[in-house]
């Protein structure tokens, strides 16, 4: 067992506030290392990584895949596109092979909401959740409350708000667990029918006026709008969505108050977020993808690193 | 303890109760039963060396339950049950009558289909009743045979596992078969309703990130199947009903005098959509686990009577399909070994007695299907159960007689067993 109160890192729902606080804090001494010029510590010598996509991804994997090598763990990547899994080989079976193969950890993304923990039954390893189809994207949801924790210096009372598509959106979800825990507010807008039922039993309000959403908020969330679901007359348009739920430059200069801007990647420029908006000083994408890696060298470090015994 | 229960030619039940239910009548006899058949009941003296005796102090003797509602999987996935494991599995139960689905591989859409399942199920211990598609391979789009498979021996038509989406195509068949004088069964979900949800939508499923399906996709559908119903005075038999806002339109319809009836299953009685919170996929069944509220109105339902019986939606997956992630694992729970005893657990904590509990299984689904259940009496069939009501037990994998395994009720205390089931001159003595 490491550092944290659970073997894994499957979900915010049911990760313990003080893990989040521990996860939190290493991650800046990461951020730190980052900052260096030779980015590289021994940490995790002789560790095997084995990085197992089952749905493409370039930034998370990439990120991962960094944060793994900057802690000198031993890195594998295995690819394999959910439309060959439904060739035949089961989950069950891929999984085994890798842990035939000894691996220390393994990191999984897959299409299947509740897969990563199904995983768990079938190794030893310790498993990181890479994101499990529209259920969670934890490392996600700890790199963004990094990201609003360094721009304000605390996340109690924070006002975070999350625009676009909630329902099909495993970092909302993320987001919403890890925030609530963690004392911030937060408030969903987007298309109603893409507010998940019952989503206010998670401590949650919404608002469909963005306007309004921006006037509360210290910060938003903008989710990426999948562009594979425009064809499923789900959106009107993009130009209906860009006019309701864009952040657009016009729109934001309508505010006065400076809200802090966020997106998890990638962008549609020009869809839900303006070019003019995703490069002004109020965005902090790019701190969150450099967080990103600080976060999850921080999780495996703490999960796997054999000196932080009941540390 | 032979599986696969034994011929016996001669056999004395002694001290049970027995209870009738075609007459709703108790009484404490001694049944003698020779060849198959009840030779006599009454207080007979039992010597001990020339015949088979067994004790029943404290036991019910009721007729062998009708389950209206399986899926045996012959043809085309015998790996997953056959013929012969399901009646195996149906008799572990105590149920001595089973209608097959007939979404196997051939459909049963033709009456030749149909004699084949009669065929090949003649020589088992359990009376296996075929029912045949509305259309032809369950598309939707042409009416089957339905005339012609009722002649050949095919007591309903259902596409179940495929909703007919059609609504004037579920017209011609309520008319049709009003006509044959046998029940339409539709797998009552609005497909475009239930979209990608595969388990029941509420917070629950929110919290999960899992696509939800819906109550109402289950009650709009079956509110067109009503008012089809009622328009053509076709005989319409509800499925698996899983919410409460069905439970109350058949109500309302059943007090309209329209001719519905409606059976409910064991699993959603008991269960509801928290047998989920871990992903377990032997608890993903199509309609879905749903809440308390609507596990309340199904068990009000059964009191009032606008749930008619019981059925068990009998559905065998294998262990490898089960194994896999949520969204690609099939729907569907084995369910005849534990019906009784989960509806027993379930209705007697709600005041159902045992009388009206046996009835569910073996009154009432005959009673759906148009047929008279038989008598227990002198030269009837011994088509038998021999239930122990109050006898506590763990649900266990060594109960299981189908092929298949995939039942989220391993592991879970059960009040009530069958014991002992006569079929003919089959026994079969259950652990």
């Amino acid at each position: 067992m490491g550092a944290l109160s659970r073997k894994h890192f499957l979900d915010l729902e049911h990760a313990p506030v003080q893990d989040m606080h521990k996860i939190l804090n290493t991650a800046y001494t990461f951020r730190e290392v980052l900052d260096r010029p030779i980015k590289k510590v021994p940490s995790l010598t002789g560790k095997n990584v084995v990085n197992l996509f089952f749905e493409n991804s370039t930034r998370t994997r990439m990120s991962f895949e960094l944060a793994e090598k900057r802690l000198s763990a031993d890195v594998t990547n295995f690819s394999a596109s959910s439309s060959s899994l439904k060739k035949g080989e089961s989950l069950k079976d891929t999984v085994q092979n890798i842990h035939a193969m000894k691996m220390d950890a393994v990191i999984m993304r897959h299409p299947t909401p509740g897969s990563v923990m199904q995983l768990t039954q079938f190794v030893d390893a310790v498993v990181i959740n890479a994101g499990d189809g529209t259920h969670e994207h934890p490392t996600q949801g700890m790199l963004d409350m990094m990201s609003i924790h360094e721009k304000f210096g605390r996340l109690e009372g924070i006002k975070v708000g999350i625009i676009g598509d909630i329902l099909h959106s495993r970092v909302a979800l993320s987001n919403i667990y890890g925030l609530v825990k963690m004392g911030a507010q937060v408030r969903l807008c987007g298309p109603p029918h893409l507010i998940p039922f019952g989503v206010e039993s998670l401590g949650v309000s919404i608002e469909y006026n963005v306007d309004l959403l921006l006037e509360w908020a210290d910060i938003v969330n903008v989710l990426r709008i999948q562009r594979e679901r425009m064809g499923l007359g789900v959106i009107p348009s993009i130009r209906e969505y860009r006019h309701r739920f864009g952040l657009t430059s016009e729109r934001l200069a309508n505010h006065s108050k400076e809200v802090v801007i966020m997106h998890p990647g990638p962008m549609n420029r020009g869809v839900e977020i303006d070019s003019a908006v995703a490069d002004s000083k109020q965005a902090i994408i790019l701190d969150q993808v450099l967080n990103g890696v600080a976060v999850r060298m921080s999780i495996l470090y703490l999960l796997l690193s054999p000196g932080e015994e009941g540390a | 303890m032979k599986k696969n229960g034994e011929k016996i030619s001669r056999l004395f039940l002694t001290n049970g109760t027995i209870f009738d239910s075609s007459t709703q009548s108790e009484m404490k006899a001694t049944i003698v039963i020779e060849n198959g058949k009840i030779k006599e009941i009454g207080q007979i003296d039992v010597s001990p060396e020339s015949h088979r005796v067994i004790d029943c102090p404290g036991k019910i003797i009721t007729q062998g339950f009708t389950d209206i509602h399986s899926h045996f999987r012959e043809p085309g996935r015998e790996d997953k049950e056959s013929l012969k494991t399901g009646a195996l599995a149906a008799l572990a139960g105590g149920f001595t009558t089973v209608c097959v689905m007939p979404n196997t591989n051939p459909v049963i859409d033709s009456p030749e289909s149909v004699r084949y399942i009669i065929d090949k199920s003649a020589a088992l211990p359990v009376k296996i009743r075929p029912i045949g598609a509305i259309t032809e391979g369950q598309l939707g789009t042409q009416l089957a045979e339905i005339g012609d498979m009722v002649d050949a021996g095919a007591v309903a038509v259902s596409d179940d596992g495929v909703p007919l989406v059609n609504g004037q195509m579920m017209r011609y068949a309520l008319e049709y078969s009003r006509m044959l004088g046998i029940p339409v069964i539709n797998h009552a979900e609005d497909v475009y309703l239930r979209n990608d949800g595969v388990m029941n939508e509420s917070a629950l499923s929110t919290r999960l990130g899992l696509p939800g399906n819906p109550n109402i996709s289950e009650t709009v559908m079956v509110f067109r199947d009503l008012t089809l119903a009622e328009l053509t005075r076709g005989r319409i038999h509800i499925p698996h009903v899983s919410a409460a806002q069905t439970v109350h339109l058949i109500r309302q319809f059943k007090d309209r005098g329209v001719n519905v009836t409606a059976e409910v299953t064991p699993h959603h009685l008991m269960l509801t959509e928290d047998k989920l919170i871990d992903f377990n996929t032997h608890a993903k069944v199509a309609p879905p686990l749903r809440r308390d509220e609507d596990r309340d109105a199904l068990i009000a339902g059964l009191k009032d009577g606008t749930i008619d019986c019981i059925a068990t939606d009998h559905a065998p997956h294998t262990i490898e399909e089960k194994e896999e992630d949520f969204i690609s694992a099939p729907c569907g729970m084995i369910g005849l070994e534990s019906a009784f005893a989960v509806i027993n657990t379930v209705l007697s904590a709600h005041g159902f007695s045992l009388k009206t509990i046996l009835s569910l299984l073996n009154q009432c689904p005959c009673s759906v299907m148009g047929w008279d259940l038989d008598a227990i009496h002198k030269g009837k069939t011994a088509n038998l159960a021999v239930i122990d009501p109050d006898h506590k037990w763990v649900f266990g994998d060594h109960h299981i007689y189908s092929r298949s395994r995939n039942t989220p009720f391993i592991g879970i205390e059960l009040t009530g067993k069958v014991e002992t089931v006569i079929s003919g001159e089959l026994l079969l003595q259950l652990q």
